[in-house]
């Protein structure tokens, strides 16, 4: 077998694991799906009365930030099914067996896209009941789920550097969410970002979690035709941005979690 | 013969704690060396220096002659680990936890599935094969963790605390099954605080204390250089206990402790059971009537605290 073909190999021995543990411990998708529901009747309901949009309903906007939202969440389960697996030792193990760089680490995110899958339709389904929809053609929409997907793997990737880094279960989950509530948050997912202070506004433009969330809004066609979005490039651009950010977040953050990996050793 | 492992001035820092500081280990090939110390000694954290987990930052070691540094995949071709914490994945079964170590390993999944049945039967898993492991007891478990390191077969098994936390009969009955495991000729490391299970398993008896090798030999010679053989007499109540005390004087090496009671009668001595006949003769031909005596070999506990303890009181 080649190289690749041994790390592919071990990769699903390892991601075939995880899936087996999606179905043991369904709490952990259940927690993941939870968290949009939650978010969406808390901004759709209470919150989204006050907010007025021309020419879009709310709640059909929110839709798209609320499905960003969802995987950022979700990606931190990521981290934290590694930190447990340091914890516990496992990791140790893998590490003194005879095993490919990242196998290991290849096999949790990819089977972590089962996850985000799960999430996703959770979410989608829960829009279509309150009015969100897709208004364009079928392979626009296909576009934007796998732009969403690939997001959300590219962020499974982040989140795995901190589980590595934090290491404790516990620390990884309340660190994931100081980053993932922020970032959501400082981002046009739930209100229009010409609404913001000047200095939010730009931050709010280059935020990641923004152009994947224009790029839905313009590919599910959530946005009217002739409104007004901020000059910023990724604003302007938001598919284009969106790869780019998936391709610099993998970039960064695969070989980082791998090197930490190797540096990862129970206490 | 030749080194399974050899340690050379190992250190490793953790910020201002120093784990390990300068160690040297040797282990020869097909034996079994017991890496005594209390909690915090660095028997871990020589464990994972000598398992790639870790690198250390001075010294160097080797393992079946491959440097623990530079030749670090190689060293895993070589080696297993059970360490510290059992490392199962307890939402799986303990079959499906062998058969993905063995898929892993590129058993190929018809062969992992017979590797995993053959371990299962070996460690007396066969009943809860089907169960997660979540619901094993500790001794279960770690027989389960013990199996995992032994799809293959190692040339050097690590083994760090298998036994602690189990009860007596999973702790005996572990000891057994690592003395069958290393009858066929496996060389193996094992961490323990335990210096009865040292004394039980191991050949050879590494006392690590503040991340240093204290001492180091075979239990017997450990007993023998810390402490010699006492003997132990208990006097009948109302005996005159200076005659006693004169008589046992006579055939001992050293000074003659006595307790409060003026009953209980402690001498070190050289060869124990002589010591133990000519003490009775004395005794007897001093008209002192002894209910009880015995020679007492050192303990790998009186050993330890001598050790690692030297500067403080041992009150127990
Ligand atoms: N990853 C780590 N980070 C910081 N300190 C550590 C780490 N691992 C071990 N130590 C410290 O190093 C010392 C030796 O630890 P260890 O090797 O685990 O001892 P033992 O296994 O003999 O109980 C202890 O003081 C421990 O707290
Ligand atoms: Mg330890």
């Amino acid at each position: 077998m080649s190289t690749l073909g041994v790390a592919f190999h071990e990769g699903a021995v390892v991601a075939k694991r995880n899936l087996r543990m999606i179905l043991r411990v369904p709490e952990l998708l259940v927690n993941a799906a939870v968290a949009p529901i939650m978010m969406t009747l808390l901004f759709g309901f209470v919150i989204g009365g006050a907010i007025e949009l021309d020419g879009v309903s709310y709640r059909e906007f929110l839709m798209d930030g609320i499905f960003v939202q969802a995987v950022l969440f979700s990606a931190v389960n990521t981290g934290t099914v590694i930190a447990s697996d340091i914890t516990t030792g496992i990791v140790d193990r893998l590490r003194s067996m005879p095993i490919s760089r990242s196998a290991v680490l290849m096999g949790r995110t990819s089977s972590d896209v089962v996850n985000n899958l799960v999430v996703v339709v959770v979410t989608a389904v829960l829009g279509l009941v309150i009015g969100w929809r897709v208004r364009t053609s079928f392979l626009d929409a296909l576009l934007g789920f796998v732009v969403l997907l690939v997001f959300a793997y590219a962020l499974s990737w982040l989140m795995a550097v901190v589980g590595l880094a934090m290491r404790v279960p516990e620390v990884v989950s309340s660190t994931g969410f100081t980053i993932a509530i922020p970032l959501g948050f400082l981002s046009n997912a739930y209100v229009p970002i010409d609404t913001m202070p000047g200095v939010l506004q730009a931050v709010a433009a280059w935020n990641p979690i923004s152009a994947v969330v224009q790029a839905l809004r313009d590919l599910f066609g959530n946005m009217p035709a002739n409104a007004v979005r901020p000059d910023a490039w990724p604003m302007q651009h938001p598919v284009a941005a969106s790869l780019l950010w998936i391709v610099v977040l993998l970039a960064v953050f695969i070989p980082l979690a791998t090197r930490q990996y190797w540096k990862a050793v129970s206490r | 013969m030749t080194d399974a492992i050899v340690a050379e001035g190992l250190g490793k820092r953790f910020d201002e704690v120093t784990a390990l500081d300068g160690l040297d280990m040797v282990v020869p090939e097909g034996t079994i060396t017991g890496l005594l110390g209390p909690n915090g000694a660095g028997k871990s954290t020589t464990v994972r220096l000598l398992t790639t987990l870790m690198t250390p930052d001075s010294g160097r070691a080797e393992v079946a002659g491959l440097d623990v540094v530079t030749r670090a995949a190689e060293v895993r071709r070589v080696i297993s680990l059970s360490g510290q914490h059992t490392a199962v994945d307890g939402n799986l079964t303990g079959f499906e936890n062998l058969e993905m170590l063995g898929e892993l390993l590129h058993l190929g999944r018809r062969r992992a599935r017979t590797r995993a049945d053959e371990l299962l039967a070996r460690f007396d898993l066969v009943e809860v094969a089907g169960r997660r492991v979540k619901d094993y007891s500790g001794g279960t478990r770690r027989r389960l963790d013990l199996a995992a390191s032994l799809i293959r077969t190692p040339a050097v098994l690590f083994l760090d605390e298998p036994t602690t936390g189990l009860d007596t009969r999973s702790r005996m009955g572990l000891w057994d099954t690592i003395t069958e495991l290393v009858a066929g000729g496996t060389t193996l490391l094992l961490t323990t605080q335990y210096l009865e299970e040292a004394d039980r398993l191991a050949d050879q008896v590494v006392v690590v204390d503040g991340g240093r090798v204290v001492a180091r030999g075979t239990p017997h010679e450990l007993k023998r250089e810390v402490a010699g053989e006492r003997l132990e007499i208990t006097v009948a109540p109302g005996a005159d206990a200076a005659a006693a005390r004169a008589a046992l004087a006579g055939v001992g090496t050293g000074a003659v402790v006595v307790d409060d009671l003026g009953r209980h009668f402690s001498v070190p001595v050289d060869d124990g059971v002589d010591a133990l006949l000519a003490g009775a003769h004395a005794l007897r031909a001093a008209g002192v009537p002894v209910v009880d005596a015995a020679v007492r070999t050192p303990t790998l506990d009186d050993v330890f605290l001598a050790l690692t303890d030297k500067d403080q009181e041992y009150s127990g």
